[in-house]
């Protein structure tokens, strides 16, 4: 009933690749998506939504960094493992699968890019992405990004403005087990350890 | 320190009202809507009055739309550092709310969703008799100004039996709300400390630090907050018909109804009383709202995942919820539907303000996601059963050891019939918008 409910209301959604029948786990799935990053302007409170994807939600935001901030970039990343280590489910609000910080040179810039792959709408939980990142410690690494607000502590559209500003939607994605979350992989382990562990208690 | 001579009294204290009635109003010219706020400021409560030992009968308070603000005088530059959110109006963001199908402000009466509304002035009566009392009192004052006209009004009342807050479907209601830093009131037991003011009032610290930045001039904002307003029918009718397609006993059918609330109608919560109504607890305000669910029920066994009260205040099982806190006020409207009647077509319900010092990171959030989000909790396709937009394609999973009971095409309970964005000024801001002239509003332009 749910799949057909979902097919109903969302016929639009077949266009995208992403009708209930082809949430296939078992069927690896790539999705090329338009140029402004949406197959259908649908209004977040942020503004666009972005779609989920085979390998699904995520942004990618790239800034040029601020003349001599390398280093200091570079030292968060230390931050953020440390962080990490004292409380693992520090981030879990996130529903992240994965983080990656890079940093590369565009002639004589530096640039820094922030992509994250997670299972829940960024437009959805910003502010809770941003007060985490605050409480990890992260907050503080964009203010070395060109034309990051100096009033984001105050202002915090201002942040959100920012971040939107400087994501680049991909064109292409792929999920080699699409539309999975991190929570559904996470219980289909703890399933399999249990069963390990049933299997050794029936020795 | 909270400046209670200056904040309007609807946000800090919730007056002894059984009745209401809110106009709606359309400002024709700017001095004339200057002449009639001069006119009623006298009347506007303030929380230092109503959290007094002074007795009163009525309570009034004032709110205006960013149009009405407009319409009143205040400059261009000014009204550019509202909030985006304020600037566009409810209806601008009705798909991001969800208010979408009969929800839509295509279908919205009263005016509502016409630019052209400018205010509303809300009036809380100890009783019918002085409500009436009260509206004959600004109908002939309305007359007399020029340039202000009435666009629609709605009357309120409690309903029986009074002893305790319930709306049409019969829950008990205002059991868990949010208490301000700074006014001394003692949180129950389970509300969690007391918030910081600026989450709800513009000019004090937030639960980020802050003070957040103000909209300019800061006379016109200091001490002022957002109000959403939603006039939300409910279908009375069909919910009872739901209850007993799906249950065959009385106690299956309040079962069921408890499942999509999270409380039993007494106000109980299933957490506390998962297996069967406890109407002392529900009446117990020192113990029905002393709960969590991360430890207690964290699958949902006692308390759905996807029931109204889990939906719209997760207690311990999300985060950054501090800055997701919201002062609700408002009351019942229309006739009650007598238990065992048919439904009679007529229109009821509930007409609410959620009070906020951010429309889009408090309203807003808890309409986009915890209300509307049909994967919230991971729960794939549903929505919150009553203040979610429904249109019958949506479930409500029901989880039950061995096998979790699923109920498809969940019906609309409610619909959405009006709705507005209105900034509630101090007292001092309300006499700044009173002293505007019209060539400053030139001059800003």
């Amino acid at each position: 009933m749910a799949t057909q409910a979902r097919q109903q209301r969302e016929p639009a959604q077949s266009k995208t690749g992403t009708s209930a029948t082809e949430n296939d786990w078992t069927k690896p799935r790539a999705m090329a998506i338009p140029k402004e990053g949406y197959f259908k302007l649908e209004q977040g409170r942020y503004g666009p939504v972005y779609p989920k994807s085979p390998a699904c939600y995520g942004f990618t935001i790239i800034a040029k960094t601020k003349p001599g901030t390398e280093e200091v970039i570079r030292e968060y990343g230390k931050t953020i493992e440390k962080s990490l280590q004292g409380s693992p489910d520090l981030l879990a609000p996130l529903k992240l699968h994965y983080l990656r910080w890079v940093l590369f040179d565009i002639g004589k810039d530096k640039y820094f890019m922030y992509q994250g792959i997670f299972d829940t709408d960024f437009d959805k939980y910003t502010e809770d992405a941003i007060a985490l990142f605050a409480a990890a410690g992260v907050d503080t690494v964009f203010e070395n990004l060109e034309g990051f607000p100096e009033d984001w502590k105050t202002s915090p559209p201002a942040f959100v403005k920012f971040v939107r500003e400087h994501q680049c939607p991909s064109f292409l994605e792929y999920g080699e087990y699409p539309f999975v979350s991190a929570g559904e992989i996470k219980k289909a382990l703890k399933l399999k350890a249990a069963f390990s562990k049933m299997l050794d208690q029936m020795q | 320190m909270l400046e209670l001579d200056d904040i309007q009294h609807f946000l800090i204290a919730r007056p002894p009202a059984l009745a209401a009635r809110y106009e709606f109003l359309s400002f024709h010219n700017a001095e004339g809507a200057r002449t009639w706020l001069a006119g009623i400021l006298a009347k506007v409560g303030t929380a230092q009055t109503v959290g007094s030992s002074h007795l009163d009968s009525r309570w009034v308070t004032v709110a205006f739309t960013w149009n009405g603000l407009k319409a009143l005088g205040v400059d261009d530059a000014s009204l550019a550092t509202f909030p985006e959110e304020f600037q566009q109006g409810m209806a601008a963001r009705a798909n991001t709310l969800g208010a979408t199908g009969a929800n839509h402000p295509d279908h919205w009466i009263g005016g509502m969703a016409n630019p052209s509304l400018h205010a509303i002035v809300v009036l809380f009566a100890r009783n019918v008799e002085e409500r009436e009392r009260c509206t004959r009192e600004h109908q002939e004052y309305l007359s007399r100004c020029t340039g202000v006209e009435a666009l629609s009004s709605l009357d309120l009342e409690a309903l029986p039996p009074f002893g305790y807050p319930h709306e049409h479907f019969g829950y008990h209601d205002r059991l868990s709300q949010p208490v301000i830093e700074g006014t001394l009131v003692e949180p129950t037991p389970g509300s969690g400390p007391a918030i910081e003011a600026g989450e709800f009032f513009l000019g004090y610290p937030d639960e980020e630090g802050g003070p957040a930045a103000l909209p300019q001039p800061a006379i016109l904002s200091r001490n002022g907050s957002y109000l959403a307003y939603v006039r939300l029918e409910e279908h009375v009718g069909a919910f009872r018909d739901f209850l007993r397609q799906h249950g065959e006993t009385h106690e299956q059918q309040e079962l069921i109804a408890a499942k999509l609330m999270g409380r039993w109608r007494s106000g109980a919560p299933l957490v506390l009383a998962p297996d069967k109504d406890d109407p002392e607890l529900g009446a117990d305000l020192q113990h029905n709202n002393d709960f969590a669910y991360a430890e207690k029920d964290p699958y949902g066994y006692a308390c759905p995942l996807g029931s109204h009260i889990r939906r719209m205040n997760p207690r311990d099982t999300a985060t950054n919820m501090k800055r997701r806190k919201m002062i609700r006020r408002g009351g019942t409207y229309g006739p009650p539907l007598p238990e065992g009647a048919p439904e009679d077509g007529k229109e009821r319900g509930i007409a609410a303000f959620i009070g906020c010092a951010s429309l889009v990171r408090q309203f807003e959030f808890a309409m986009n996601v915890w209300a509307n989000d049909p994967n919230f909790h991971e729960l794939g396709n549903e929505r919150d059963p009553f203040v979610g937009t429904q249109d019958g394609t949506y479930d409500m999973t029901i989880p039950k050891r061995p096998i979790r009971k699923k109920i498809t095409a969940l019906p609309a309970f409610t619909t959405v019939r009006g709705g507005a964005y209105f900034f509630l000024p101090g007292i001092k801001a309300l006499r700044y918008l009173t002293a505007l002239t019209n060539k400053s509003h030139a001059q800003g332009a």
